[in-house]
């Protein structure tokens, strides 16, 4: 499969947003409900380009969003690889999910891809979060709805 | 592979120069999303009433009064002060440089205090910088890329500091809690003597902070008989959240 011109700038110009969106000041209380951003459009271009968009684009995201935060390097490129190997695996399941089904595995992808920061911050001796680490999960789950349209009129669009 | 990473970054320091390279890549990402805060203080500068201006001006008027006659006195005692250390023999010198800075931007992760501020190595910033407010102590310099830095605030759980009471001079370690309102006190024992309401002033002892800067007064002391040590909560003097400029205090060249 050949992308289309217009895809490559597509996709950098999302990601250039979703990484000022990740920097985007917020009031203390809030900051824990930033969804993650990154997680989702990786979700999302993995499950659009399974063929040309995998792993390494995970790892190439994740490194950027690494740099962009300041956080230890690897740490995002680590969690957004493994959330991307999981889209991969199951991108023609979730294609075919109900929206609620979308919104409950996105949840679950995201809380893995939180997981693995939240081990690698405690590896650093960073301090860490109590439960509120899933909710940055559970807002990116509340945001897929939209993207899943979008993701539903090309698929249609495209077959 | 980013495993690999993560334990090269954990156990070495080769990445030190990647990430400050990283950080000036950062930097228009800070800027721009900083953007909306910026046209809201233009705005906001913008749309003032020629009343408010007037007033302003003359409270600043006064204010500026008031603090040049204290600056009088001021230099009288570091006059005195100087001659009094030249007497001991003690070489101890109150020069610093001033570099005001303004904050462009806060750390995505909650969890940690970190600001972004918008001056780097080119006007002069280096890692270990203490940084103040008009209030008092907020943080000290951790990263330093070409134009722009990362401050690690006190409150931040990860960050200790050496401070005295301004009363008696009694030494202790303050801790942050990741809260940013609250900093501990370690290790202080159960009879010491502190009170409610005591100013505790960083007592220069590890090198890093310059002496005598406020760093927090005590709110909240509980001695626990069952306990080694009192529980000593005090309330930072910097305002960590709401300062939009802060001051780098430099070392002075030479040293």
């Amino acid at each position: 499969m050949i992308i289309k011109v217009g895809d490559g700038w597509l996709v950098t110009m999302s990601l250039l947003l979703a990484l000022l969106l990740v920097v985007t000041p917020l009031p203390p209380f809030w900051l824990f409900f930033r969804p993650e951003f990154c997680a989702l459009l990786v979700i999302f271009w993995v499950t659009r380009k399974p063929q040309t968009l995998g792993v390494g684009f995970a790892c190439l995201v994740g490194l950027g969003e690494d740099l962009v935060t300041g956080s230890t390097l690897g740490t995002h490129a680590l969690s957004l690889s493994v959330v991307a190997y999981f889209s991969l695996l199951t991108y023609q399941r979730i294609r075919v999910f109900s929206l609620l089904q979308q919104v409950l595995w996105v949840f679950i992808l995201v809380g893995i891809s939180q997981l693995l920061s939240n081990w690698v911050n405690s590896l650093v001796a960073k301090p860490i979060a109590d439960l509120r680490f899933l909710l940055p999960a559970l807002t990116s789950a509340l945001l897929w709805p939209w993207l899943s349209i979008w993701l539903q009129r090309d698929v249609e669009g495209s077959t | 592979m980013a495993t690999a990473l993560i334990l090269i970054n954990l156990y070495t320091d080769w990445l030190q120069p990647l990430r400050e390279r990283a950080l000036s890549l950062a930097a228009p990402f800070y800027l721009i999303t900083d953007v909306p805060a910026r046209i809201g203080d233009w705005v906001g500068a913008q749309w003032r009433s020629r009343q408010s201006l007037v007033e302003e001006n003359s409270r600043l008027h006064r204010q500026v009064l008031l603090l040049k006659q204290q600056s009088q006195l001021l230099a009288a005692v570091k006059a005195e002060n100087t001659r009094l250390k030249e007497l001991m023999n003690s070489a101890e010198t109150l020069e610093q440089q001033v570099l005001v800075a303004q904050v462009i931007g806060v750390s995505p992760n909650p969890m940690e205090h970190v600001l972004i501020i918008d001056k780097g190595r080119n006007q002069g910033m280096y890692i270990g910088a203490a940084i103040i407010d008009a209030n008092g102590l907020l943080g000290q310099v951790i990263e330093v890329g070409d134009s722009t830095s990362r401050m690690l605030l006190i409150t931040d759980s990860s960050h200790a500091l050496p401070v005295e009471v301004l009363r008696n001079n009694l030494r202790a370690v303050a801790e942050g809690t990741g809260d940013l309102y609250r900093l501990k006190l370690r290790h202080l024992s159960n009879t010491s003597d502190i009170r409610q309401g005591d100013l505790l002033l960083s007592s220069g002892l590890g090198g890093r902070f310059p002496a005598g800067y406020p760093v927090g007064e005590v709110i909240a002391i509980r001695r626990d008989p069952g306990r080694a040590f009192a529980e000593v909560v005090l309330q930072p003097r910097g305002q960590m959240n709401r300062s939009r400029f802060v001051l780098a205090l430099l070392r002075a060249e030479g040293e």
